[in-house]
């Protein structure tokens, strides 16, 4: 027991001593131009390099383009798949300056002790962070949804806290960047009916052309609400099953496999695109972006709001715990700026949302905040970032506003307290 | 003596390199799929948990099946094949020209990446892919063939594709060295063109097909990205099993599923290299 004290003493010691070295190499690096903070470290600002790696989603080199423009250091992006993200994450920590992670991947990484919290005082525009990261409630009326919300994982009570805090507190594990809610996407000239439930992708008349997603995690809360409303199963809460719910999900998943409902299980953001423009598909578990995607193609395809609500899942940076000094000075700059507006815009226009919406707004004119965050017919075109027409003038988004968007979720992408027992079970259904 | 030595001294370097490349690493894994794991770190420990449920489960006994289907399947076809490009090149195609340029043809597809050329038999087989477009407007079909695309008929389709050329290469090897003399002594004595093949060229090019095998054989079996793609992830092959545990951080228990795989592999070389000398014929 003593002897663990003085090890830890010597630890915090040796990171003070090395904090302290830091800040004062900048201080005298930075001696001759104090004239505001980010100015502070302007002599040595382009020097930096911060490398962030994530899903393809939101680790886009617009925003890295941006970044070295407005605030002049430069910004590294790796985009990976989500299974890749987490294995990098957690096992090369000393690879990347920034993690750019979903909230329920957080909730594995996190507790390996490789994210540094952040403190929110530094956050200039915390008050503007949605309070769905901060509470789970987007306005006082909404219901708590179940499953690995980015509130319940979203703050610790002291930054060397491997675990996380109930309550809102002065440390945050993730800046929010990016969120949205997920349902499922049709082909409306395929379908031939009108589709309100989850349980539609079970319709005997689709057999052979529905897909859903093979990430354990994701896939398992889509069969969920799939199982839910074909009224087969109550779950407790769907974020957190028992072995027993887990077990009657997957065998209701086999049942329908072994009759050849599905025609493929999809794994990456393409391959949905592709099994449905290619028409292999008429209904499937599909990600917002990925129906646009699929209309832009000239192909018609709905994202179809439900009955039961939305799958929602959320994204966040967090800083890898070897950043300090100047670069971590850097990193809270580059968080300032993320939540200020610019990338909030980009995206919005992607179909995704920013996590502080009020501070978008001035990006975009009247007419963009009113198609995807209004709900309101576009008056004109609507064009995607990088120029391309997403949508004739008229239309108007599917699902309807953000607020009865991201008020209607039913459930979060989660990691439950069975994760492994239910990835052998995933697994089994997989390979049954 | 100091012939020894210096014939130590010579392999030293390859030594070096296969331990420590090879052999540590397999290492590795081996005592990795003993430890423990939760969901975000590995545990070092001893237990024979992640084995004893990888050898109970009916997914593992399923996956091995489904492998083995694949792989048997894809061997006979890619040999069906491979022995016959390679005996037409080796035996009617008379100048070392004409060879060389037919064998550089053979290789021109590994120009482009394996994934892309796999990738690229989507469009053709899917529902409303130019396969079943043709076969309707020639109306030889009314309803589009479901089990072109996202079936073990594609999987294979694409493993044949794929891994032919690793039979026709050695085959073709060893074919070239066979001594014509022989062929002619055979069709002096009276054998009919069946029974030379049969008699002596597939003895003789024994060793070739061997070398195949192995390289079709252990291709297949660690295979996981044609299977994924190819049955639209609706089948499971051993390797897919073991990628999706790495991807979910279950490193020991994908090291258990690859200690099994790496025994299963290694014990039908053991098999196979009854059968041919391979030292001896290269």
């Amino acid at each position: 027991m003593v002897k663990d004290k003085t090890k830890e003493n010597s630890r915090i010691s040796r990171r003070k001593f090395l904090g302290t070295a830091a800040a004062a190499t900048a201080a005298v690096a930075a001696a001759p131009v104090i004239t505001g903070f980010p100015t502070v470290w302007a002599q040595n600002i382009k020097n930096i390099k911060l490398r962030q790696f994530g899903t393809g989603t939101a680790s886009v080199n617009a925003i890295a383009q941006k970044v070295k423009e407005d605030l002049g250091f430069t910004v590294e992006m790796t985009a990976l798949d989500s299974d890749s993200v987490v294995q990098r994450a957690v096992t090369q920590p000393n690879s990347y300056d920034i993690a750019d992670i979903e909230y329920w991947v957080c909730k594995k990484v996190y507790p390996s002790g490789v994210i540094q919290p952040m403190d929110t005082t530094r956050i200039k525009l915390y008050d503007k962070i949605s309070p769905l990261f901060k509470t789970g409630k987007l306005n006082s009326g909404s219901k708590l949804a179940q499953g690995t919300a980015p509130h319940t994982v979203g703050f610790v009570e002291h930054p060397k806290d491997r675990r996380f805090a109930s309550r809102e507190t002065r440390w945050m594990t993730l800046i929010p960047t990016i969120y949205n809610a997920d349902t499922l996407g049709i082909r409306p000239d395929l379908v031939g009916r009108k589709i309100s439930n989850w349980r539609d992708i079970m319709d005997p008349a689709f057999k052979g052309k529905t897909s859903i997603l093979n990430i354990p995690a994701i896939g398992i809360m889509d069969a969920a609400m799939i199982c839910e409303s074909m009224g087969v199963i109550k779950y407790g809460d769907k974020g957190n099953m028992t072995r027993d719910e887990i077990d009657k999900t997957i065998d209701v998943m086999k049942k329908a496999k072994k009759e050849g409902q599905f025609r493929a299980f999809w794994k990456s953001f393409d391959e949905s695109v592709n099994l449905m423009s290619s028409g292999e598909v008429v209904i499937q578990s599909m990600w917002s972006p990925a129906v646009t995607a699929v209309r832009a193609k000239g192909v018609p395809c709905k994202y179809q709001p439900l009955e039961e609500g939305y799958r929602a899942w959320g994204g966040g940076l967090g800083i890898a715990r070897h950043l300090s000094g100047l670069e971590l000075d850097a990193a809270y700059e580059y968080f300032n700026w993320y939540i200020s507006g610019w990338a909030g815009a980009y995206l919005n226009r992607e179909g995704y949302y920013s996590a502080a919406p009020e501070t978008s707004k001035k990006y975009m004119t009247a007419d963009e905040w009113g198609y995807w965050i209004e709900g309101k017919p576009a008056k004109a075109d609507i064009v995607s970032p990088d120029g391309a027409v997403m949508e004739k003038a008229g239309a108007v988004r599917d699902g309807g506003s953000y607020e009865e968007r991201m008020g209607n979720v039913a459930c979060w992408n989660s990691v439950m307290d069975e994760n492994k027992y239910m990835i052998r079970k995933w697994n089994e259904f997989i390979a049954s | 003596m100091a012939n020894e030595r210096s014939a130590y001294l010579q392999s030293f370097p390859l030594f070096m390199i296969m331990l420590i490349f090879l052999v540590i690493p397999t290492l590795m894994i081996v005592i990795v799929s003993f430890w423990d794991y939760n969901s975000f770190s590995v545990i070092p420990d001893f237990i024979f948990d992640n084995y004893n449920f990888l050898l109970t489960s009916p997914v593992t006994w399923q996956a091995y099946a489904k492998t083995l289907f694949y792989a048997v399947t894809s061997w006979a076809i890619t040999l069906l094949i491979g022995f016959t490009a390679a005996y037409y090149m080796a035996f009617h195609l008379r100048t070392t020209k004409a060879q060389t340029i037919c064998f550089l043809l053979a290789t021109v597809p590994f120009l482009t990446s394996n994934i892309i050329r796999m990738i690229s038999w989507i469009p053709l087989l899917g529902r409303n892919g130019l396969v079943n477009q043709m076969l309707q407007s020639l109306g030889l079909i009314n309803q589009p063939l479901e089990f072109l695309l996202y079936s073990d008929f594609s999987v294979i389709l694409a493993f044949v594709h794929l891994y032919t050329l690793f039979m026709v290469v050695p085959i073709f090897n060893s074919m070239m060295r066979i001594d014509r003399k022989l062929v002619e002594a055979a069709i002096d004595a009276g054998a009919s063109p069946w029974q030379v093949v049969t008699h002596v060229i597939i003895p003789l090019s024994k060793s070739g097909i061997t070398i195949g095998t192995i390289f079709v054989f252990t291709l297949v079996m660690g295979d996981f990205i044609t299977v994924r793609l190819m049955s639209g992830g609706l089948s499971a092959s051993v390797g897919l099993l073991i990628y999706n545990e790495i991807s979910l951080l279950q490193y020991p228990a994908a090291a258990a599923g690859a200690v099994t795989l790496l025994a299963t592999v290694l014990i039908m070389l053991a098999i196979l290299f009854r059968f041919a000398n391979i030292r001896k014929d290269l």
